[in-house]
């Protein structure tokens, strides 16, 4: 089944947010703090506003009281105090923020009279970081936030004293970095305003235009009913594009206070600092464990860097990342304690498996110091701690997003099993000791991975059949690139007894469809397939009903094939969808009129698709550099609607999950500025980059119970292991040398690095004794 | 990320250009393949009042064989050398590292001169030029002048040309009987900038015995660093392993790297002298296997 999709993107013909034109435009360019941290003296404009084809400048000032943007998700309310402003009224917190707007006839004249704004900026102390946020002294960013600590999370489940008592207890930091999604697309915004109607028009929203949409009347102070968002293509969202950045807000704004459309396309350097980072956070772990690797008890302690703000997620990540991190093991003790905390640095939201990216890390690099402890082989340490199938649904104590974390449906162990078998895995160990006899460092590293799915709490599906016999399926998902139209499709054909091709999905549009929650969190199958489903199965029973009228028959006797409806046996009593939408109004005594059936599919509570990530490694130890010779996911899906996006699913999550693991870092020097502002130097694996074979073997051995299609999501399984799998691989491969693996990106300065502090084995930990080695 | 103004010039013939940059000094910037310039124009790192666009230059491209030499002209494109049987057979150390340089797609349009002028400290072509010992032929108002490559490469993005003048050509030594060749650098990801790259060249005599060679690293500092010392353990004797690692020390202690995002100073000490080793070694077998 291929992709809807692809015939127009492919022959060039989808339409991005930097394809709007339309008469009178202006082009937008956004002044953004050069400091990380300042007041702001003044900002004077005269010099821009002189320059030919400039024609506003656009301050808080001009903005009045706007309020500052809101959460979307987390309603903690210890986080509001530091929401961001859409524009810096007198104080900036990260390089980047922004402080105006030029608005001119070009996006060079723009750029041009960005350099004419004269500000004066009075420098203040700095937080550089998060863990120098909460050193004694350190400057404090929000007034509101003392301390700069915006929250605390705490989960605790079973008996906190078995820790102490297990008779092993390894204990380790670890550190995830800063790194974000990069759509290939960057955000862009197109706005114009009708003064005749008051409407508003917005193209190129993203991801959540129906919460976006009311979020922006309300700051606006505009009846919803007046604003129109409209998607157009999203060229990847991976999480950060879609959310309501300050731009959000300033675009629309000003096509409305000028009466001109204007047009705002955010450059790739201008992403790189503007657009939500994700991930940083630091580890202080400890695990007790039985002589035979059984785990007895975690302990968690870690600080999650926030950024300047808090944004639309508000504390989402690091909650995902304590509700997740027990993963697929049966861990009777788990403690966890979040501490999340402001710096001067951009701000951050979700990216791709956020929070499971980070906390399967930080699990199973430890699950892996047992095995090496215990003189276990890792799978086994892995075999034994799964949570058997007979347990579910399993909770897991702790929580999320409103939920308590209760795993639906899960065979660990077989998809592990799958995994090692998908590898060769003992051929593969054969191989490891071959190559090491000739002085080749192969690794081989495992990554088990409980991913969490079908966020709530409902989406809308609305099914229709137009007066010329054309079947439309409208959703109030959102497509980031996922394929969505095509399922979506599938669903309703299926239901409908018409073929894909024969029906039209429309999503992202406000004027034709009212509800929706949106395209994120691996909720397109859970949860947007299963209300087009109920729309198109509601819709059936109408077009039947109507068509049972006309046909002078009983409804059950009828069948549709190729957009008519006849009765079974006799092809010749038939009639076509268009006459039976037709004459669906009125229709038939006591039928809602039309042929049209909407569906809201209630999900409350989220899904748990889980597998296995395998990735067998070489390191050159000489030059640090890391090849993946070969990499396996298993992951089960419930169903896979349709397999090949699920395989394009899994590996292209696999490359950004890569990108973490080899490459990505967003760097801040000590003066807060952010030094990896293009792709020179912030990292993205390319083609070459990736693995020389890739396995993805889609599972189906357990569907879940919550949805009729069983279908779990598949959005970001590919991902979340493979930082953990791969700082395995490399740390298995490098074991002779005795290297500690506590950070990411592994790359070849740091691998050499770690050679080069490595020492003999660790001496094996005697209980009660807690060593907590120094970061490097 | 939009260029300032600048004023574009389009000059149809040497004699035009060399006018144009006369007229406009060191305002002026030469447009070769952009692929390094158009980026710094883009971040508004440089602001050249004139861009001078050599495209429609004839006669600046071109490889040609001339006595013990190859001459390349500036504007050939790198794809172009890449795929020259030519530069292949005469000159293989500068086939080995031009798929080195960046993508398919750069190198379309990269042209050899434009890498040589832009003279970025982590190119692959200076280091193959100042291992060659290549000689650059630039062209000013007072006519041509041949630079060698030792005084060629001045610093940081700097190179002997001056604000008025104009690289037409690199000539290149041929590769003797009984030489090999090797370039082998360590990059982040496949087409980056080298994080150091190194350049060798071995001959032997009949008798197996290495008579020249010359080792240039690349990365490691304002310009391509030559590495006589290291040559001069190998130089008389009989390619080993331990005049490899000799060499290899010789080089690491020589390199007086910078750090940056990608790579500490002492990582790029390090596999300096790794490359050297991996690179000598490979080129020597090849100097082996071309004497038999």
């Amino acid at each position: 089944m291929r992709r809807k999709e692809d015939p127009r993107l492919l022959t060039g013909r989808g339409k991005y947010a930097a394809d709007v034109r339309l008469p009178g435009m202006r082009h937008a360019a956004v002044l953004r703090s050069p400091y990380p941290h300042a007041r702001l003296r003044a900002i004077r404009r005269d010099g821009a506003l002189a320059m030919p084809g400039v024609f506003a400048v656009v301050t808080a000032a001009d903005l009045g009281d706007v309020a500052r943007i809101p959460l979307r998700m987390g309603q903690r309310s210890p986080a509001n105090p530091a929401l961001q402003p859409p524009l810096a009224r007198d104080r900036v917190r990260y390089v980047g923020e922004p402080i105006a707007v030029v608005l001119a006839d070009s996006r060079y004249l723009a750029e041009d009279a960005l350099e004419r704004l004269d500000v004066e900026y009075e420098a203040l102390p700095i937080v550089p970081d998060a863990l120098r946020a909460l050193e004694p002294g350190a400057a404090v960013l929000h007034d509101e936030a003392p301390g700069n600590i915006v929250d605390r999370l705490v989960t605790t489940t079973g008996d906190a004293a078995a820790l102490a008592a297990a008779p092993v207890r390894l204990a380790e930091r670890f550190t995830v970095q800063r790194h974000t999604g990069v759509p290939m697309e960057t955000r862009g915004l197109t706005a114009a305003y009708d003064a005749a109607t008051r409407v508003i028009t917005l193209w190129g929203v993203a991801k959540v235009p129906h919460f976006n949409r009311r979020v922006l009347a309300d700051l606006l102070g505009h009846p919803e009913h007046l604003i129109h968002f409209i998607e157009l293509e999203v060229g990847g969202g991976f999480g950060v594009r879609g959310e309501f950045y300050p731009e959000d807000f300033v675009v629309p704004w000003a096509a409305r206070r000028f009466g001109h459309p204007v047009q705002w396309v955010e450059d790739r350097r201008e992403h790189l600092m503007a657009t939500n980072h994700s991930r940083q956070q630091f580890h202080e772990v400890e695990i007790g464990v039985e002589r035979d690797g059984r785990i007895l008890a975690l302990r968690d302690r870690f600080v999650v860097d926030l950024g300047a703000y808090i944004r639309t997620h508000g504390v989402v990540v690091p909650e995902l990342t304590a509700a997740l991190m027990p993963g697929p093991y049966r861990i009777a003790s788990y403690s966890s304690e979040a501490l999340c905390v402001l710096s001067n640095k951009t701000p951050t939201g979700t990216y791709r498996g956020p929070g499971r990216y980070e906390c399967t890390f930080v699990r199973e690099r430890l699950v892996d110091l047992v095995a090496r402890e215990l003189g276990l082989d890792p799978a086994d340490v892995r075999r034994r701690n799964f949570i058997p199938p007979e347990a579910m649904p399993y909770d897991v104590g702790g929580g999320s997003l409103g939920q308590k974390t209760v795993y639906d449906v899960g065979d660990y162990r077989s998809a592990f099993e799958s995994a090692l078998d998908a590898l060769g895995y003992e051929a593969a160990r054969a191989e490891q000791t071959a190559a090491r006899a000739h002085g080749r460092h192969v690794g081989i590293g495992i990554g088990c991975v409980v991913e969490k799915a079908g966020l709530g709490p409902w989406e809308y599906a609305r099914a229709e059949v137009d007066a010329t016999g054309h079947v439309v399926l409208y959703s109030g998902v959102a497509s980031v690139g996922q394929g969505i139209e095509t399922t979506l499709a599938q669903v309703a054909a299926a239901e409908l007894g018409v073929s894909v091709d024969d029906i039209t999905v429309v999503h992202g549009d406000s004027a034709s469809v009212p509800y929706g929650v949106g395209g994120f969190a691996s909720r397109g199958a859970s949860v947007a397939l299963p209300a087009a489903l109920y729309a198109a199965r509601k819709l059936r029973d109408k077009i039947v009903r109507v068509a049972a009228m006309l046909l002078e028959a009983a409804p059950e006797d009828l069948v549709i094939d190729g957009r008519r409806v006849a009765v079974r046996g006799m092809p010749d009593r038939s009639v076509a969808f268009r006459d039976v939408a037709r004459a669906a109004i009125p229709g038939p005594p006591g039928m809602d009129p039309g042929l049209t059936a909407s569906h809201f599919f209630e999900a409350p509570k989220m899904t748990y698709p889980y597998g296995t990530h395998l990735a067998m490694v070489e390191v050159d130890a000489e030059t640090g550099q890391v090849k993946i010779l070969k990499y396996v996911i298993t992951y089960d899906v419930g169903k896979a609607i349709n397999p090949m996006i699920v395989d394009g699913q899994l590996v292209g999550a696999l490359a950004q999950g890569i990108g973490g693991a080899l490459y990505e870092e967003l760097v801040y020097d000590d003066a807060g500025q952010l030094l990896t502002t293009s792709f020179m130097d912030y990292l993205l694996p390319t083609a070459m980059e990736m693995p020389v074979t890739t396995v993805a073997r889609i599972l189906e051995e357990t569907p879940t119970p919550l949805n009729p299609l069983g279908a779990k999501g598949v959005g970001e399984g590919g991902s979340s292991g493979a930082g953990a799998a791969i700082a395995n691989a490399v740390a298995d491969a490098l074991a002779p040398f005795g290297v500690m693996v506590r950070s990411l990106p592994l790359s070849p300065d740091r691998v050499l690095a770690l050679i080069r502090m490595g020492g003999p084995e660790m001496a094996p930990h005697t209980p009660n004794a807690r060593s907590v080695p120094g970061n490097p | 990320m939009k260029p300032p103004p600048f004023e574009y010039f389009a000059p149809a013939s040497v004699k035009e250009t060399l006018d144009l940059l006369r007229e406009h000094g060191d305002q002026a910037k030469l447009l070769a393949g952009g692929q390094s310039l158009v980026p710094m124009l883009n971040f508004r790192l440089v602001r050249p009042g004139a861009l001078i666009d050599l495209n429609g230059v004839p006669g600046l491209d071109g490889i040609r064989e001339e006595p013990g030499m190859l001459r390349i002209g500036a504007m050939t494109r790198q794809r172009a050398v890449e795929r020259s049987a030519v530069v292949r057979e005469r000159c293989p150390l500068l086939a080995e590292a031009m798929p080195q340089i960046g993508h398919v797609q750069i190198r379309n349009r990269g042209t050899i001169g434009g890498s040589l002028v832009h003279a970025d400290p982590a190119a692959e072509l200076p280091a193959v030029v100042a291992a060659l010992g290549g000689e650059l032929i630039v062209r000013g108002a007072a006519g041509e002048r041949t630079i060698a490559a030792a005084d060629f490469f001045v610093g940081y993005l700097t190179t002997a040309v001056a604000a008025d003048e104009l690289l037409v050509a690199v000539r290149l030594p041929v590769a003797p009987p009984r030489a090999g060749h090797a370039f082998v650098e360590v990059s982040r990801r496949h087409g980056d900038f080298a994080l150091v790259g190194v350049a060798v060249t071995v001959t032997l005599d009949g008798s197996g015995v290495c008579t020249s060679a010359a080792i240039a690293v690349t990365g490691v500092g304002p310009a391509p660093v030559v590495a006589a010392d290291a040559v001069a353990a190998l130089v008389g004797q009989r390619p080993a392993t331990t005049a490899f690692e000799e060499a290899a020390r010789r080089v690491s202690a020589q390199l007086e790297p910078h750090s940056d995002l990608h790579a500490s100073a002492e990582y790029r000490k390090q596999v300096g002298g790794v490359l050297t080793r991996r690179a000598l070694a490979l080129a020597s077998e090849r100097a082996a296997g071309a004497s038999r």
